[in-house]
């Protein structure tokens, strides 16, 4: 069986997750071998889930952690302090 | 992060900040900062809200950790919490609501992926360009929320599939669907822009 361009691009996402079943990672990889587009476009969808794994994307605030650990320490000293205020709760 | 969950025993420290040694959660959610960072700004899109989220989510983790049950990891629960704290915040500033937006084009049309040959890939060390980092953070902003949590979960916090449906309560088929599509939409407005990143500083010698 062979299939389109198209239906593999279906597949893409759990063929990265190694997801599929046995036969559709087959039929999929055949595909792969002969298309060249097909292939460029699962190596660039691969590359781009590796750059967005990646820790340096998200740059954290100069402080971020220093003001993260006053706060805690202020609601660990006096616990009840902004427990009344928050919205959510 | 794997490294971090070998050598430490997480359950233990969680067990004596509840017995009264609460300078311990200081060390527990070191190994976690960046990660509940990254959500809150990814979600928020303002590096200020950001933050916030970020404290109330830890403050929120610390307030109600004897609700933490053992069978989930620290880290899930801890992401859970964040995930809620920003939602609660974005539905507070807009009136519309976002979910039923969102929710009309959800099993919508096909999405075509960026056709190219000769996909050259790039290496990681192109993130040490800010302009690469930047394109990257937009792209993942510009998708729509249902689409933005999934693929948050699953490839920027690198959750399984399991995870990610059971921090956003849904099923895991549903996880994959949105991921696909998520992940096709990055495809699409990633590729041709990486591909043609104007290279300053030699990095990408194939252009």
């Amino acid at each position: 069986m062979v299939i389109e361009c198209k239906h593999v691009w279906n597949y893409l996402s759990d063929y990265l997750d190694n997801s599929l079943s046995p036969e559709t990672k087959e039929l999929v990889q055949r595909h792969l071998e002969h298309c060249e587009i097909c292939s460029a476009i699962l190596d660039s969808t691969r590359n781009i889930v590796v750059l967005t794994a990646d820790d340096r994307v998200f740059e954290l605030p100069i402080g971020y952690s220093e003001r993260l650990h006053a706060r805690l320490a202020q609601e660990m000293e006096n616990p009840a302090a902004g427990h009344e205020k928050s919205p959510s709760d | 992060m794997e490294l971090e969950h070998t050598d430490r025993d997480e359950a233990r420290m969680i067990a004596s900040i509840l017995a009264g040694d609460t300078q311990q959660y200081h060390e527990l959610i070191r190994p976690y900062e960046r990660s509940v960072y990254k959500m809150a700004l990814s979600l928020m899109k303002d590096e200020s809200d950001a933050e916030d989220v970020a404290q109330e989510a830890f403050l929120k983790a610390f307030r109600k950790l004897a609700d933490f049950r053992g069978d989930a990891k620290f880290s899930t629960w801890l992401i859970s919490i964040t995930l809620n704290e920003a939602r609660g915040r974005l539905r507070r500033k807009s009136a519309v609501p976002m979910e039923s937006l969102d929710q009309t084009n959800e099993e919508g049309g096909h999405i075509s992926p960026a056709l190219l040959r000769d996909w050259r890939e790039v290496p990681s060390e192109a993130l040490e360009r800010k302009e690469i980092r930047a394109i990257l953070v937009e792209a993942i902003g510009n998708l729509s929320p249902l689409y933005r949590e999934v693929l948050l979960l699953r490839d920027v916090e690198e959750l399984s599939i399991e995870e990610t449906a059971a921090a956003l309560t849904i099923t895991a088929g549903t996880v994959k669907v949105r991921l696909h599509r998520a992940r096709m939409m990055m495809q699409k407005e990633l590729a041709p822009k990486l591909k043609n990143a104007n290279p300053r500083k030699g990095w990408f010698q194939w252009l």
